[in-house]
């Protein structure tokens, strides 16, 4: 396929992969991805496999499902038993479990919970159900971001009152600086590609100058990754840590400013939970309150008490810190079929990829 | 049937409404010896006595997408069903369940469409049943047909699938699953990529014919590729070892996965046969195929090895390999 095919091309990747071995020797070096399409283009095509034995792929926070933390699985839960609301989730909501439920089961116990494929699916169904709250789960990061703004200033405009967004979004910047900060021994990120598109490559410079950490944006083919992962075992190796863009047909270093100009008039940063990581300051996105309005938090509902899953390694996979097989539950207790832990429900989450890709029973 | 412009509760009554859809619909659309009796039960005779019996439910939405329709859908997959199972396909079955409201020319598409599909696999629709459902009880149309067929050799099984056998595709995976998914208007999406849902059996046939070194034959429906792969690979306790770039995808529907975030090898089809034949045969097994207008594409995809038994092994178009596991939950599009 045009454009696709390109970037698939053995001959291309192998080079790709001569370089790193080349760069990297053996000298050891941890990359990490923040972005859950990169944990799962990377297992697709089995890139670890091509990469030396001293250099390691881990996976990061970057699937928006999987740090979403219980708390507000529980709320949407509550949200969903109110017979005034109709929850609208994107699907891979559906099946994380929260304390004690989740809302695939609260849908199947006939709570009003849809599917839905765009933010503007769920303004339609805002439309056409005036009689309930419309809620829609605004999870994501600042790919998400824009579009859930959108929708909000859509309904402003066609005066659609019903119509509201309970906002877990997240900006990954903060998080990347609490990675650094914290016990995890990096050697370099391999930034989102699609995020990136609309934040650009500004934002990552501090991991550049304070931690002096190598960042590659990267695209999602396998010959952009394996780019990537030669830019920073280059960087490495030079010792010249720095922001490269390796994703330069998508990515601009000022970003896309009309996109983060709608999101910076709906959302307004604020402290946010991380499953896992905790609570990071400014890493989140709340509804400002010009539009207290849209903000489904201001619909009372009584929430559960937060419990944590007990036995679940999420938490530590998604610092970075555990590999999914080393989670004693991992393809036993917990599978896609059975999810105990959001990364493997997730279709972006780590153990998912390493379930569905790299897994063999012993 | 006069004023009267869509299904009321009364056709599914057994009274007068009820007489004439049969009479007006179903009967001229589907006539043979057997149904035109309109007794309880079709009476068939079968030239042997040893036969396949198959049932399928049919719940597809959109009722209508580019390729097919529930009707013609209702058929395929059940003739395929029996088909791949190594008998030939004789007798169905349809039971219509309808919702009230349904438009009277909807069904009238559907039935001739399944029609038209009965006759290009040459089977016959003996016995049928309608019930109609209140309105919001059910949605639109739901069809069940059950199938017989005559089993005249002894049929390919997973079980007889050996080390070193070939694994062949008749054409390219994912068109059914990706017609559907494209043309359900929430995705907004416009693509022209057609289903491929048609009647195996003349295809299957040949096949069994041309070698009878075929072990195992699979309509690669539900869970696509991936899973009829999966399922051959563990009741074989063998390994199944692909190789991505022979992997027959369209560019249409290569590029709707890429944007919704699936992989074709979990597409369902309606209209793809997967079978596993012994080295020596495969080629002539692919010539004959070829001749069929079912098999055009055909091609080898892969082969049945020792290593990792009950395991898909993939080897990537970068030259790595990667597991191909069965399909958990649904594919949905992604998030991020």
């Amino acid at each position: 396929m045009k454009y696709i095919d390109e970037y698939r091309q053995i001959e291309a990747v192998q080079q790709f992969i001569g370089l790193i071995h080349e760069v990297a020797g053996s000298r050891l070096m941890t990359f990490m991805e923040v972005c859950g399409t990169h944990t799962m283009a990377i297992a697709r095509s089995g890139i670890r496999q091509l990469l030396p034995e001293t250099l390691s792929l881990i996976s990061g926070p970057g699937c928006p499902v999987c740090v979403t933390p219980n708390r507000l699985i529980d709320r949407a839960v509550a949200l969903s038993r109110r017979r005034d609301v109709l929850l609208a989730t994107f699907g891979d909501m559906m099946k994380v479990p929260g304390s004690t439920s989740s809302l695939d089961r609260e849908h199947a116990a006939g709570r009003d919970v849809r599917v839905v494929a765009s933010t503007l699916e769920a303004l339609e169904l805002a439309r056409q159900n005036p009689s309930k709250n419309v809620v829609f789960i605004g999870v994501g990061f600042e790919t998400t971001a824009p579009t859930v703004a959108a929708s909000i200033l859509e309904a402003e405009n066609q005066g659609i009152d019903n119509y509201k967004v309970l906002s877990a979004h997240k900006v990954m910047p903060p998080a990347m600086r609490a990675l650094c900060a914290g016990e995890l021994n990096l050697d370099g990120f391999l930034c989102p590609g699609h995020v990136s598109t609309i934040i650009g490559s500004k934002p990552y410079v501090f991991l550049a100058r304070e931690f002096q950490m190598p960042c590659v944006i990267a695209g999602f083919e396998p010959l952009d990754i394996v780019q990537a992962v030669f830019m920073l075992a280059r960087q490495v190796r030079q010792d010249t840590p720095s922001v490269e863009i390796q994703y330069t047909r998508a990515v601009r270093p000022e970003g896309n400013p009309q996109a983060l100009k709608i999101v910076d008039r709906v959302f307004e940063p604020c402290e946010s939970e991380w499953r896992g990581i905790g609570i990071i300051p400014e890493s989140g996105l709340r509804i400002r309150d010009v539009f207290a309005g849209r903000d489904a938090e201001s619909i009372s509902v009584d929430v559960e008490p937060f419990r944590e899953t007990r036995g679940c390694l999420c938490g530590r996979v998604l610092q970075g810190l555990a590999v999914p097989p080393d989670c004693p539950l991992f393809g036993k207790a917990c599978t896609p079929d059975e999810p105990i832990g959001p990364c493997m429900v997730s279709s972006e989450g780590s153990c998912a990829a390493y379930y569905k890709y790299q897994w063999q029973p012993a | 049937m006069g004023s009267v412009q869509e299904i009321r509760l009364a056709h599914g009554g057994g009274g007068r409404y009820t007489q004439q859809l049969i009479e007006k619909i179903f009967l001229p659309a589907f006539t043979n010896p057997q149904l035109d009796l309109l007794n309880d039960s079709a009476i068939l005779d079968l030239p042997v006595s040893r036969i396949a019996l198959t049932t399928d439910s049919y719940t597809v939405d959109p009722l209508f997408f580019p390729g097919g329709d529930i009707g013609r859908l209702a058929v395929c997959g059940t003739v395929n069903d029996l088909s791949v199972a190594g008998a030939r396909p004789l007798f169905l079955s349809a039971g219509f369940i309808l919702e009230e409201g349904f438009p009277l020319a909807d069904l009238e598409r559907i039935v001739e469409s399944a029609r038209a599909a009965a006759r290009e696999a040459g089977v016959s629709i003996v016995t049928g049943d309608t019930k109609v459902i209140p309105h919001g009880k059910a949605d639109k149309c739901f069809i069940n047909t059950s199938g017989v067929g005559v089993v005249e050799r002894d049929p390919p099984l997973e079980s007889r699938v050996h080390e070193g056998d070939v694994l062949v595709i008749n054409g390219f995976m994912g068109r059914h699953g990706m017609a559907v998914m494209t043309s359900r208007k929430e995705l907004g999406f416009s693509s022209r990529i057609e289903s491929d849902v048609a009647p195996l059996n003349h295809l299957t046939a040949r096949m069994m014919k041309a070698a009878p070194g075929l072990h195992a034959m699979r309509d690669a429906t539900r869970g696509g590729v991936a899973a009829v792969l999966n399922e051959m690979a563990s009741q074989a306790s063998l390994g199944v070892e692909l190789t991505e770039e022979w992997l027959p995808v369209t560019e249409a529907v290569n590029g709707a996965c890429e944007i919704l975030g699936l992989d074709p090898l979990y597409i369902a089809n309606e209209g793809v046969v997967v079978a596993s034949v012994s080295a020596d045969e495969s080629e002539t097994l692919l010539k004959a195929m070829k001749k069929d207008s079912r098999g055009r594409d055909s091609r080898v995809i892969g082969r049945v090895c020792r290593e990792h038994p009950g395991r898909v092994v993939m080897r990537t178009q970068i030259g790595s390999h990667r597991i191909v596991d069965m399909l958990s939950g649904e594919q949905l599009p992604r998030i991020c």
